[in-house]
């Protein structure tokens, strides 16, 4: 780490700071080299560079704190928690902190705000960050009372000598701290837990007083004096391309000022503006509105031939056959030979839409030789990367300014709707606002693959485990990024599929190919949610069948206590664990059967249920943490409601927790929705689904108690925002089976039973 | 075309078939109001139309001629309305985008039932669609909300 005094260089001005004082610019050189830390390692590659990191500290003689929030907020509580491990070392009081956003910028390092990172990346960096401001705010005071720096303590906003009873608050410090050296890194200490002051409690989100009276600015609620808005009529396939329009009804209509086409590109999709017509008009209801009346001939393309109800089942008759082997461990085929006692099952699930509640939105001006973009970006430098490729801008003439995300689930780190707003402001010289509809968000997504799984077990006479074979394809992520995709890469399988845990002698992993037809891309915990669904199911029918109840299965396949060695368990795929080494985040068996431990006790899952009423249980590893979900269901005449659930995680050291409780209960419920009614169809290379109506999401009258346990850990910190999701599924699944006997392998679930 | 938000009358040169959502973002520039789907479905666009809960995505400039319309920015002067202490002590938000429209809908359930039950709360709040899953905490802090107003009445 190389942490220098940049107090006096010109970039106070850009980050809203005036005072005159101490700034720090940590260069935290080495933090995200090598290969970028991501669930997608390969492919962000291309997206964002890793360079070095820059967070600021920021004191001010109006004895201020200002720190920079580099990652976007969506909901998990990011522009607090980091700054509140900041605030910590620094022995701020909180109340005299103040959040910045960052603009996007290289020098900050991956601001890329997904695979659930932004803690486990910068939890060290943060601290790091704050006690070098500390100690030089306690060597400026030693300086000015010409005392030895042991002497003085930093306490509470102000550094005291205690023996002098003397006392200067970080305001008066700081222009005297800003002359100084930076502290050698080695020479930095670092609090002891028991001195911690914020992290690990429930500190409220900053951002909460504005959420609560309507204040708080999302992307669609960005207002430049001058603006006009735009809604874009885009082709219904992927692929397909504008033949010829016409406009003239939607131009007669008022408030229409202008009819703009934009051109699509060649495969793969990247994040190109979609080719479609933009409606520009003096407010958003015009250009929806006129919207209506354009007449486009379209050239469909080769996609429209896709019908997701038959590629799913040509996808569920292909895992029937053999793969390519990714993993193996001794010999499945032998013991098939041998060993008759087997059970097979299939799996599917289909595709899934993000619809965050902030459809994507975007202004963009282009004045005084830079292009100003105003958007609810997670990767604000891809953004930054994007719009100067697809434009042929500089990259120095773009700015990327960073609003609140009203949710995102990895729709908002795909800049596509950026673009289009760049394209049209480009055009029309002067500020565009680019708002989608709900139907535009449903339809034109980059979505969570569909999926089918095949899974075979041979038992042994003790009911025992002998021989485990699973199978995986569905149309990978790549396919956006590069048209020679065949399916399943290494970064998707390695998420819960390749990387399962179970201890068996005979035991072998396959991908088989799948082609892609439409945008994929990744969504709150990406392959983990169907490779969930496979192994979580499947763990649950060996159970029944050697009636076991589904939690004593779990423990035997997971084995013995151990660190998984990778040779000795026979991956043979490039496995990423989530771009972090292994010795620093094993997959630790312990820890998997202590959350299953965990929410068996808390939920109380031995006891006896009413007639109708059952348990099901799952677990499962991803983004580092490790988490298990029982779910306490009832199925009256037919239809299924969900009662209760329980959720346990080990996330390692927990900052906020508060904010991760908040995580875990919103990924149940986002689990419940994708679980019950996520199902995106296509017909004719068209999606189906437009609105709610027909994309349905959990509402309040079908949320059940749910109840979250953490497990108390000094481990270093883990993923929080996508690890609660990937065990609902089969957990539900799980529960009806026990309550019925009926067996799902399809999701979503209300294709096979009523849900109330 | 003159409609009065928050106890102010304001003059629009607007269509009579324009919902209100657009015309007091975009006319009005208020955009505490947010649009979620367009059509109803999601509640996010929730304001009070003479005290009752209406979807201003859907509700045409024509519908609202003299009615009094109360939108998240009219609910307080400084967010001291007992839903919104109650929504800050039960730190309900996640990415708050719903939570204007949730917090209008909470307001009209209170304004009539002054001690809702678990049934009133669904009626009243399932037509809001959360989707970082706030849910458990709306209902808590709706309920913390009723025994303050009862306390206070």
């Amino acid at each position: 780490m190389n942490i220098s005094n940049v107090s006096r260089r010109n970039f106070i001005k850009t980050m809203g700071f005036t005072g005159g004082g101490l700034v720090l610019g940590t260069s935290l050189l080495g933090c995200s080299s090598g290969s970028e830390p991501d669930a997608l390692p390969e492919l962000i590659a291309t997206q964002g560079t890793p360079r070095e990191l820059d967070v600021f500290v920021q004191i001010g003689e109006d004895n201020l704190v200002y720190i920079t929030a580099h990652r976007s907020e969506m909901g998990q509580g990011i522009r607090t928690g980091l700054p509140q491990i900041v605030a910590d070392e620094l022995e701020a009081d909180w109340d005299k902190v103040r959040i910045i956003q960052a603009l996007g910028d290289k020098k900050y390092g991956s601001q890329n705000t997904d695979g659930s990172r932004s803690v486990r990346r910068f939890y060290t960096r943060m601290r790091e960050a704050g006690a070098s401001a500390r100690q030089m705010l306690v060597q400026a005071a030693a300086n000015a009372w010409r005392v030895p720096v042991a002497e003085c303590l930093a306490i509470n906003h102000q550094v005291i000598h205690q023996s002098s009873n003397r006392a200067l608050s970080y305001g008066k410090l700081a222009k005297l701290a800003s002359g100084l050296a930076v502290p050698d890194p080695k020479t930095l200490k670092l609090k002891a837990k028991s001195d911690f002051k914020y992290i690990g409690k429930p500190i409220t989100i900053v951002d909460l007083p504005d959420m609560v009276v309507g204040k708080s600015q999302y992307g669609i609620d960005t207002q430049i004096p001058g603006m006009v808005y735009a809604s874009i009529e885009r082709c219904p396939v992927i692929g397909g391309s504008v033949k010829k329009f016409d406009s003239t009804t939607a131009k007669s209509l008022p408030g229409v000022l202008d009819i703009i086409e934009i051109k699509g590109k060649d495969a793969p999709p990247l994040f190109h503006a979609l080719p479609g017509v933009a409606v520009i008009a003096s407010n958003t209801w015009s250009a929806i509105n006129a919207r209506k009346k354009l007449q486009i001939d379209w050239e469909l393309g080769e996609n429209q031939t896709h019908d997701s109800k038959k590629y799913l089942e040509q996808l569920k008759t292909s895992v029937q056959e053999n793969g390519d082997i990714i993993r193996e461990r001794g010999s499945v085929n032998s013991v098939w030979k041998t060993n008759p006692e087997q059970i097979t099952a299939t799996y599917s699930t289909s595709y899934l839409s993000h619809a965050p509640m902030e459809p994507p939105a975007a202004t963009v001006w282009f004045h005084d030789e830079i292009c100003e973009v105003w958007a609810c970006v997670q990767d604000p430098q891809g953004t930054h990367q994007t719009v100067a490729q697809e434009l042929g801008l500089k990259p120095e003439n773009i700015k990327v300014n960073v609003t609140l995300l009203g949710g995102a689930f990895g729709r908002k780190s795909k800049p596509d709707f950026v673009v289009e707003a760049a394209l049209l402001a480009q055009q029309l010289g002067k500020p565009v606002k680019v708002t989608w509809t709900r139907e535009d968000d449903i339809q034109f997504d980059y979505y969570h693959a569909t999926s089918a799984q095949y899974y075979q077990a041979a038992l042994n006479e003790k009911g025992g485990v002998e021989a485990w074979l699973q199978r995986s394809a569905f149309p990978s992520i790549s396919s956006t990024f590069s048209p020679d995709s065949k399916g399943p890469a290494d970064f998707e399988l390695g998420l819960g599929f390749g990387d399962v845990p179970f201890d068996i002698e005979n035991l072998c992993c396959e991908k088989l190919p799948a082609k892609s037809h439409i945008r994929i891309g990744w969504l709150r915990s990406v392959s983990n949610i169907h490779h969930a669904f496979g192994v979580g199911s499947f763990v649950d029918e060996v159970a029944h069948l050697t009636k076991k109840n589904s939690k004593q299965m779990w423990l035997e396949l997971i084995g013995k206590d151990r660190r998984v060695d990778l040779e000795k368990e026979g991956y043979q795929f490039k496995y990423g664990n989530y771009g972090e080494s292994l010795e620093k985040f094993p997959i630790d068996t312990s820890r998997y059967k202590n959350v299953i431990e965990l929410v068996t006790r808390k939920a109380g899952w031995d006891k006896t249920l009413p007639k109708g009423e059952a348990w099901g249980l799952s677990a499962h590893r991803s983004f580092l943490t490790y988490v298990a979900v029982a779910t306490r269901v009832k199925v009256n005449n037919g239809q299924l409601q969900i009662k209760e659930i329980h959720c346990a995680a080990d996330c390692g050291t927990v900052v906020n927790p508060d904010r991760v409780s908040a995580q875990m209960e919103g990924a149940m419920i986002f689990g419940m929705s994708l679980a019950l009614f996520g199902d995106i169809q296509v017909e004719a290379g068209a999606v189906k689904q437009s609105n709610f109506h027909d994309y349905q999401m959990l509402r309040m009258n079908q949320c059940p108690d749910i109840n979250v346990h953490l497990v108390e850990s000094d481990e270093v910190p883990a993923g929080v925002g996508e690890p609660g999701v990937p065990p609902v599924a089969p957990s539900i699944a799980n529960a009806i089976f026990a309550a019925t006997g009926k067996r799902i392998r399809d999701l979503p679930l209300n294709k096979s039973i009523k849900v109330t | 075309m003159k409609i009065n938000v928050n106890g102010i009358d304001h003059q629009l040169e607007a269509e009579p078939d324009m919902p209100l959502l657009w015309a007091v973002r975009d006319l009005l520039q208020m955009t505490g109001t947010k649009f979620g789907c367009g059509g109803g479905h999601c509640g996010a666009c929730t304001v009070l139309m003479d005290g009752q809960p209406i979807r201003s995505c859907v509700t045409p400039l024509s519908e609202v001629k003299n009615s009094k319309i109360t939108t998240i920015e009219g609910v307080s002067d400084n967010g001291e309305h007992p839903v919104q202490k109650a929504w800050i002590d039960a730190k309900v938000p996640q990415c708050g985008y719903c939570q204007s429209g949730q917090i209008m809908s909470a307001v009209a359930l209170l304004t009539t039932n002054a001690a809702p039950n678990d049934d009133d709360i669904d009626l009243a709040m399932s037509g809001n669609i959360c989707r970082c899953g706030t849910y458990p905490r709306i209902r808590q802090a709706i309920k913390n909300a009723a025994e303050k107003i009862r306390e206070e009445s």
